[in-house]
């Protein structure tokens, strides 16, 4: 029973690592006032950046924050059209969506020659390098990116919560103009939280490829963007809130995984549950998801 | 001046420039990697036109996008953004499915009920998306991305069941014959044989695809929609919805309501789209690895077409052309034909850069005024 148990911790908090970077990614761009449809994209490229760099470079490391830079550049696109531009967000985010899978598609077909890449030589570590040192605990030996998802969650909670610079991303997201007559620079709060959003989504599908498998297949990222943008609304746009929202589809995954094929339940049913259970819980909990108001309304001086 | 800008203004020169410059950038892309632009283009056009079996197949595979296109434009001109699509799409697919196989009536009842299965299963779907927007304020993205995934395991159940699996396969029976598509029907008749027999140009464009008449239905709807918005009451209350939420609602227009129908006509034409693939193309349904895109690349279409659903027609036999023609560029010179995803992404991101029209005729008009200054 303790060793199920165990388990299914270890796997909730494996499956909602990726999530949790791309959702705390969307949650910095969404304050800001830039909706992210195109975290899914970003999560790709990321997934398949990291891959091909962690393979040439011989080094997870140099993989996962070539990830980074990767989904940044991405968004460095959405950013563009979204606030220089004043494109419909949601539409800069579905092209984003297109134009990162077809270049991680692409570029892993240049690097590999085939969209099934070969194992990278050594995966990113878990936390401790031998995990019998844990005794009977040694499943909760997590994922070193589990790790700095969780430190990153505080960091924004505490940046949201604690400091001027939350203040202002939060003033450019709700009342952009008043934050503006009041000196603040708009576009370039949006662009540094657009971007950042991108450079957290690109570690997100790189710890996908990188620490979950080790190597990078094109379902890789197959609607994990979309479960992050909808743990943002889901955890209210709070940081904690997102988390824990993450926690929860990594639980959903975790359990159809322990659960799967078992002659209680078929495991496709099991495998609707979670997102049947969404809905639920925002019909009969959370009800009305107010965002931030400015969100997906571009600024114009 | 007046003209210029009145043809910068039109979506259509905007579309056409987009794609030029989809193409170029794709060029720059494939000149970067080695690869000679010219030749993959020329490769992919031989793919597309070179024989007019390959145009049928173009039209086959435009015919389900057209639809989810016009699917997601006309809830994007009431100011809601449908990414339950797919979805839709797929529960059109599961009701096509199973009362295809459940009954049997002669083929012109059989054939329209399997149609209007799939289409009120669509309809109702998405009508649960509206219905929870309206009356507890849950936003449609995050509704549409859950149901998507809900239909996806309810197709891959349905597929399992012992009523519908047929053994030693990962699909459902076949519906029963009197479902089919009648240009299926007719071709696989005594009479429809025997033209096939004999004249080489039908057996090319339609004994050796599936061909069907899923394009005339996507061409019916598209000038529908376009009817229902431009000249009636409902069409004009709706997009008045989709301009000005709170204008309308104080103007007396009952936004709940239209959020309900809206997304109860979305995805009735989700629903037709899956269905037409069913009587059409597939004849069965498949259990599913990962989502098709039939809705997500209705979402494209309907963004290349800048929201106009007949502008979803030509958008979706360029999607269609591009995608099948893509294909040959792998095979015979090995360039990756992820190139065309690529390209795709570049012409509706430009696409989204739209609101850049009015800046640049502004910029223009202003340079013509100060001359007449002078």
């Amino acid at each position: 029973m303790l060793s199920k148990l165990l388990l299914l911790i270890s796997n909730t908090v494996m499956y909602s690592t990726p999530l949790a970077f791309g959702a705390l990614g969307g949650l910095i761009s969404e304050k800001s006032g830039v909706t992210n449809i195109g975290l899914e994209g970003m999560m790709t490229i990321g997934a398949a950046t990291g891959v091909s760099a962690a393979y040439l470079s011989g080094s997870p490391w140099v993989g996962f924050l070539c990830a980074g830079i990767a989904g940044a550049l991405m968004a460095l696109l959405h950013a563009v059209a979204s606030i220089s531009f004043r494109a419909d967000q949601s539409v800069s985010g579905i092209a984003i969506n297109l134009l990162g899978a077809g270049a991680s598609l692409f570029l892993v077909r240049i690097v590999f020659g085939s969209l099934n890449t070969p194992p990278v030589p050594k995966k990113l570590p878990r936390i401790f390098s031998d995990s019998s040192v844990l005794g009977a605990f040694s499943r909760l030996n997590f994922e070193v990116t589990a790790v700095i998802a969780f430190i990153l969650m505080l960091v924004i909670w505490f940046i949201f919560a604690k400091t001027k610079w939350g203040l202002r991303i939060s003033s450019v997201g709700e009342h952009p103009r008043v934050a503006d007559s009041l000196g603040l620079n708009v576009y370039k709060i949006r662009y540094i939280c657009v971007i950042t959003s991108g450079f957290l989504a690109g570690l997100g599908g790189a710890s996908m490829t990188l620490s979950i498998l080790s190597n990078f297949v094109p379902t890789a990222i197959s609607g994990h963007g979309f479960i992050a943008l909808t743990a943002v609304i889901f955890g209210k746009w709070k940081p904690v809130g997102v988390y824990l929202s993450c926690l929860f589809f990594g639980l959903a995954q975790a359990l159809v995984i322990q659960l799967g094929g078992g002659s209680l339940l078929s495991s496709q049913i099991v495998a609707m549950l979670p997102y049947v259970l969404t809905v639920i819980v925002l019909v009969v909990f959370v009800g009305r998801s107010v965002g931030p108001k400015a969100s997906g309304v571009p600024y114009e001086k | 001046m007046d003209r210029v800008s009145k043809i910068l203004r039109s979506q259509f020169t905007f579309a056409v420039i987009a794609i030029f410059i989809g193409f170029l950038v794709a060029a720059l892309v494939l000149g970067a990697t080695g690869y000679n632009p010219l030749e993959v283009y020329s490769i992919l056009f031989k793919g597309m036109f070179s024989k007019p079996r390959y145009i049928m197949n173009i039209i086959i595979k435009a015919s389900p996008i057209i639809l989810t296109g016009i699917s997601f434009a006309f809830a994007l001109r009431v100011g809601l953004f449908n990414i339950g699509v797919e979805g839709q799409y797929i529960v059109g697919t599961i009701a096509a499915a199973v009362v295809g196989i459940l009954f049997d009536f002669p083929s012109y009842i059989q054939f329209p009920l399997v149609l209007l299965a799939g289409t009120l299963a669509g309809g109702l779907y998405g009508a649960i998306s509206g219905l929870l927007k309206a009356k507890r304020g849950i936003h449609e993205v995050i509704t549409g991305i859950m149901f998507n995934w809900i239909a996806f395991y309810a197709g891959n159940y349905i597929v399992n069941l012992e009523r519908f699996h047929e053994p030693g396969t990962t699909t459902t029976y076949q519906i029963n014959a009197s479902g089919l598509d009648p240009i299926y029907n007719w071709k696989m008749s005594e009479a429809g044989l025997e033209v096939i027999r004999n004249n080489e140009f039908i057996r090319e464009v339609i004994g050796k695809t599936s061909a069907n008449i899923g394009i005339i239905i996507a061409i019916i709807v598209a000038l529908t929609i376009h009817f229902i918005l431009k000249n009636t009451t409902i069409g004009y209350e709706l997009r008045a919805v989709g301009m000005n939420k709170h204008a309308s609602e104080a103007a007396g227009i009952n936004v709940a309501k239209n959020t309900i129908q809206t997304f109860l006509i979305a995805g009735a034409i989700a629903g037709l789209s899956g269905a037409l693939s069913i009587t059409g193309v597939s004849h069965r349904l498949f259990e599913l690895m990962a989502q098709e895109n039939y809705g997500f690349n209705g979402l494209s279409v309907a963004l290349m077409a800048g929201g106009s659903p007949i502008g979803c027609i030509f958008a979706g036999l360029l999607f269609a052309g591009l995608t099948y023609g893509g294909g040959t560029i792998q095979l015979e010179i090995g360039a990756p034909s992820e190139i065309i995803d690529i390209l795709i992404g570049t012409i509706v991101f430009c696409m989204a850069l739209v609101s850049l029209i009015p800046l640049i005729i502004n910029k223009i008009n202003q340079r013509g005024g100060k001359k007449d200054v002078k």
